[in-house]
């Protein structure tokens, strides 16, 4: 065989497996995340049950119902809860994650125990708050072992002016290790010299995090605050398992799905999909626009 | 100077403590309302401690009545399935897009992208009628379908470990005859196995506490994973809390033992997906 039959067949070769590898991946990726979006922009246009063999097309229909419906977009209220405890959380998430890189006692014990919850599963988390604000729960008996009258306090779940501070702060509980963990490998990437360049120029723990710590980690602290905004519009998990979204706990993503699946409206519930995917992009936009703005 | 770093310290484990209490306590309540009656459990208080701590009424409940034991049982089937096929489709993504450059290449890892970017939960509704038309609805395989693919996270752990391998043993194995499927499993799959148990645990504790792809796509009763056994405590167990509290601690304790074992992996592997995004 001369050189050259022997290049031909190693790059015939290399086309079988880069084929035959990529064949299963791409398979998936396309039918399981862009034939559903395919297919969610055409079902927003028309009324659908999702069982019946006739889809009537009624043009932007949906879409007009979503805007001019009040009770669609004022889902999108909820979230602002979320997102507040989300900044907030990450606020904790740094202050922890800064502090845990100092020398202390336990502090492995003490990042096991904050960084834990993100690994339960979310129903379990979901009953475990139920019971801790039920009424004579954790929670009240905590409150009045302080002194705090029973009768002054509300039901966390069941009035609508309290229960999307309590699923924030689950929300919160749950997601606040997994914010530090980030920040803290962050933290760890920074390198030792600059500290105790830092500390031999008389610099004390305030003035490390915010000349060293904080613009090394900069990039990451944006990136979790986007995330945040992201993960604040599509809240669904917890109101889902804990209030089914009763008392005012609903969020879009929750009313989305019921409609698909409840109300069987799943022409009207593409066009919600469709319009979350939106701000979705939209946010993602800003973002990119951001971080190259930054580095530039 | 010596007494204000002191100060500073002390406020510094204060606030380790009382967020580890905040932490602990929701899931202590838990622990300890399990090993309670029924009737003990709404005549005492929370904290109290339970009677008899060898009251394993209620977990024997949660297992055998609460489904939980066949919900263990159809996790880990579900697990068994998806773990492996997402390893396989991840490495082997990684592995050509690492190893190869071809027209498409961009393309590729631009459509694993721009997939990260959606949230899959948004679009159930038309997923639904794709896993329904398959006729997967009501089956493992509809959960373990959607698990099998691979995401930009897995492959840019893989995208790490593979770049720092070394063309030159690729080129050695080739010299020696060996194909490049060869050359896939033999060379590369062992030499990445650091990659592939981050992987595998990331993986592992997204699909074990995954509950809306069970609970969509298989509410048959017979195929209830942990998730949704869990879940359906709500009706039947709505006012026993003893069960529930149960039920909670054996769905928790599989995390926990993998926690306490696996420390270190799971907390690189949060950082790896994050640093690349």
């Amino acid at each position: 065989m001369t050189l050259r039959q022997k290049l031909s067949t190693r790059k015939y070769q290399q086309k079988i497996i880069i084929i035959t590898f990529l064949l299963v991946p791409m398979l998936l990726l396309i039918i399981f995340t862009y034939l559903p979006f395919v297919d969610m922009v055409k079902f927003s246009f028309f009324k659908w049950n999702g069982t019946s063999p006739t889809m009537k097309f009624i043009g932007l229909k949906n879409y007009k119902d979503i805007f001019t419906k009040p009770e669609y977009l004022e889902m999108f209220k909820t979230s602002l809860y979320y997102l507040i405890g989300s900044f907030i959380q990450i606020a904790i998430a740094l202050y922890f994650a800064t502090v845990l890189n100092y020398k202390l006692r336990a502090k492995n014990f003490f990042k096991g125990v904050i960084f834990f919850p993100y690994l339960i599963n979310g129903v379990a988390i979901g009953f475990a708050f139920m019971y801790f604000f039920r009424e004579f729960g954790t929670l009240d008996t905590l409150l009045t072992s302080l002194g705090i009258a029973k009768s002054n306090l509300p039901l966390w779940l069941g009035n609508p002016k309290v229960v999307n501070y309590s699923l924030a702060s689950v929300s919160v509980w749950r997601y606040l290790g997994q914010n530090m963990v980030m920040f803290s490998g962050a933290i760890a990437s920074v390198s030792p010299d600059l500290y105790e360049a830092a500390s031999i120029d008389g610099a004390n723990r305030w003035q490390q995090f915010k000349y060293i710590i904080f613009p090394n980690i900069k990039i990451i602290i944006s990136l979790n605050l986007i995330l945040a905004v992201k993960g604040a519009i599509s809240v669904f998990e917890i109101p889902k398992i804990m209030t089914d979204g009763a008392n005012g706990s609903s969020t879009f993503v929750l009313k989305t799905l019921d409609t698909a699946f409840t109300v069987h409206k799943v022409g009207l519930a593409s066009a919600m999909g469709v319009i979350l995917l939106l701000i979705i992009m939209i946010i993602t936009f800003v973002q990119k626009r951001f971080f190259e703005g930054k580095e530039a | 100077m010596k007494k204000k770093f002191s100060i500073s310290n002390l406020f510094i484990y204060l606030s380790l403590i009382i967020s580890a209490a905040i932490a602990i306590v929701p899931l202590l309540v838990v622990l300890i309302g399990s090993f309670k009656t029924g009737e003990e459990l709404n005549s005492t208080g929370v904290l109290e401690l339970p009677r008899n701590f060898t009251n394993i009424s209620n977990y024997v409940k949660a297992f055998v009545d609460g489904k939980m034991l066949l919900g263990f049982a159809n996790t880990f089937f579900i697990l068994a399935f998806s773990i492996i096929a997402t390893l396989l489709t991840g490495t082997m993504t990684a592995y050509v897009l690492s190893r190869f450059k071809f027209k498409f290449r961009k393309i590729v890892s631009s459509l694993f992208l721009i997939a990260s970017l959606v949230p899959s939960i948004t679009m159930q509704m038309s997923t639904f009628q794709i896993i329904n038309g398959m006729g997967l609805f009501n089956t493992p395989w509809s959960t373990i379908i959607l698990f099998a693919g691979t995401d930009i996270i897995s492959i840019y752990i893989f995208l790490q470990f593979l770049d720092n391998i070394s063309f030159s043993i690729d080129e050695s194995a080739i010299m020696d005859g060996a194909s490049y499927f060869t050359i896939f499993y033999r060379l590369m799959i062992p030499l990445l196995k650091p990659a592939i148990m981050t992987v595998l645990i990331l993986k592992g504790v997204t699909f074990y506490n995954d509950f809306y792809t069970p609970y969509l796509y298989m509410p048959k009763p017979e195929l209830a994973v942990i998730s949704t056994a869990l879940f359906r405590f709500k009706g039947p167990y709505g006012t026993q809390w003893e069960v529930i509290c149960a039920g909670v601690i054996i769905t928790m304790l599989p995390a926990f033992i993998l926690f306490l074992l696996l420390q270190k992996q799971i907390y690189s592997g949060m950082t790896a997906g994050a640093v690349k995004e």
